[in-house]
């Protein structure tokens, strides 16, 4: 076989697309975050008076605690069998650019875990009473904060890939780090349902998102790296 | 000395405060120790075993 | 020429002598800032006009404090230096640093608690700093936590370097975050430290105490990393004579 240059985008698009694949020939286990956070939210107002106002009130924080959650499921999976078989060994010499790659498969994990929860936030949140007037901030957020929780959770699973126990060590290193996320996307849902600017909690929001995005990869990539030895 | 014990009515916060400290500070020179023997006698047995091998 | 130093610092053996000469150096003097500012601390300094003396509690919850933020920006500090020079000593240092940090991290917290009891009314109040060194107590618990992980001292040493880097990018959003949701939440809280108008009858001893316990983690340090250093310098040389075994055999 003749040497066959391919580029960047290219690998990174066939990377994406072969993850998806493999995540729906299993879409049982690929749903199960999606199925995870509506219990969760749903369970909430089972452990409260179910009053719209109570509800209001406790909303961003059923949301959000159920998205921190939920995104940590799937986390564990991430790197673990490409790192068994090989795979992650391949990329990583392939002479591409290892960050950019690793960035490809999280963007997989945000596609799968991060984007349904985008699309069924509203639902979840007009279950616990909020607004139809807040549905974009809501959206907003949680779109900026399930991106970065996937680029933090990515770091972890990369840390933590090669470990064969490893049970609650990964939420132990990730959530303390998504802290920011949870304050931030809690206030700026809370304020939405409130119809009062949400303005300054989602630029903190996003400005995290950013500095995850810009600091995620290098730490990512030395993080597997690390975990191939 | 009573009157510098009763800390003017905040003993019962006051003096834990300095007890678990010193336990800390205690506690962490213990350990210290501890592990610098560990790793000295790890140490001087692997270079007996070395030294008898040879 | 100017690199020698660095050099140097980075050999093992050099270090392990330094660490052992050196180490009586700031435990001593560690030990007297201490008796220093315990004495200014808790006899000295007049009660204060709002706490009483309930305030003296500052004298060992502020450096417990200091120490739980400063060990975390030396383990990151040397985590770095050891990725990025591939150098042992800086990763024996960074391995010492965690178990010191995190029990100072859980004084901090509950010196915190037990002032918070007589100026709260409530021995957990959702305070700013109290929030943020909670936060800081489970990061250093998740850096504990990798590493025991990993049973290989090498991959255990890089690993969680990684992690403490990431950590320290981490711990100001942590904290300016926490300071944020919490100013939006509730009015300041009662407890302040180091206010400006501090007397200098207190302000003394409170000095005397930071740069006692600063000098006393330098020496816990110290003794650690001549551990660590042993345990990755397995196969080398100088080891027979650092561990003390004799020509006996």
């Amino acid at each position: 076989m003749s040497e066959q240059r391919v580029g960047f985008a290219a690998a990174a698009a066939a990377l994406i697309a072969r993850d998806l694949r493999l995540a729906l020939r299993r879409s049982g286990d690929t749903l199960q975050p999606l199925g995870f956070f509506l219990v969760v939210t749903a369970l909430f107002p089972l452990a409260l008076d179910p009053q719209l106002s109570l509800l209001r009130d406790i909303a961003p924080a059923a949301l959000w605690v159920g998205a921190l959650l939920s995104s940590l499921l799937a986390l564990d999976l991430l790197f673990r069998e490409d790192a068994q078989d090989g795979t992650l060994e391949q990329l990583a010499l392939c002479g591409l650019p290892f960050q950019g790659l690793l960035l490809a498969k999280t963007a997989v994990h945000w596609l799968l875990t991060g984007l349904p929860l985008v699309l069924i936030a509203p639902l979840a949140a007009t279950a616990l009473g909020a607004p139809y007037e807040a549905m974009p901030g809501i959206l907003a957020a949680v779109l900026l904060g399930t991106l970065a929780l996937s680029l933090i959770g990515a770091v972890g699973a990369g840390l933590t890939m090669s470990l064969k126990r490893n049970g609650s060590l990964l939420a132990l290193l990730v959530l303390p780090l998504a802290a920011p996320v949870l304050i931030f996307g809690a206030r700026a849902t809370a304020l939405a349902i409130a119809g009062e600017p949400l303005a300054a909690p989602l630029y903190l929001l996003a400005a995290f998102t950013v500095l995850s995005a810009t600091l995620a990869p290098w730490a990512l990539a030395a993080a597997v790296r690390i975990g191939l030895e | 000395m009573l009157k510098f014990l009763a800390m003017g009515g905040y003993a019962r916060y006051v003096w834990p405060c300095y007890v678990l400290t010193a336990a800390v500070v205690g506690l962490n020179i213990r350990w210290a120790l501890r592990s610098l023997h560990s790793a000295r006698a790890a140490a001087r047995r692997r270079i007996a075993a070395v030294r008898a091998a040879s | 020429m100017a690199w020698v130093w660095f050099h140097r610092f980075g050999s093992p053996p050099h270090f392990y002598r330094l660490a052992t000469r050196l180490t009586p150096w700031f435990a001593w003097p560690a030990a007297l800032l201490c008796l220093a500012g315990l004495i200014g601390g808790l006899v000295l300094a007049p009660p204060d006009y709002q706490q009483g003396d309930g305030f003296r509690i500052i004298y060992v919850h502020a450096p417990a404090a200091w120490l739980s933020l400063m060990v975390y920006v030396v383990m990151a500090t040397s985590a770095a230096v050891g990725l990025i020079w591939r150098m042992t000593v800086a990763y024996a240092v960074s391995a010492s640093c965690a178990v010191i940090g995190a029990s100072f991290t859980a004084l901090a917290l509950a010196t915190g608690m037990l002032w918070g009891r007589p100026m709260w009314g409530t021995y957990w109040e959702w305070d700013p700093r109290l929030t943020s060194e909670l936060l800081l107590l489970f990061l250093y618990l998740g850096y504990l936590g990798l590493r025991n992980s990993i049973d290989d001292v090498g991959r255990a040493d890089r690993a969680s370097a990684v992690l403490a880097i990431v950590g320290v990018v981490n711990v100001p959003i942590i904290h300016y975050s926490v300071i944020w949701w919490n100013s939006l939440h509730q009015a300041p809280s009662v407890m302040k430290f180091g206010r400006p108008t501090m007397p200098a009858a207190m302000l003394v001893p409170l000095l005397l105490m930071l740069a006692g316990f600063t000098a006393y983690f330098v020496a816990l340090l110290l003794i650690r990393a001549r551990g660590e250093l042993l345990r990755r310098e397995r196969n080398a040389h100088w080891t027979a004579e650092a561990a003390g075994a004799t020509a006996t055999g």
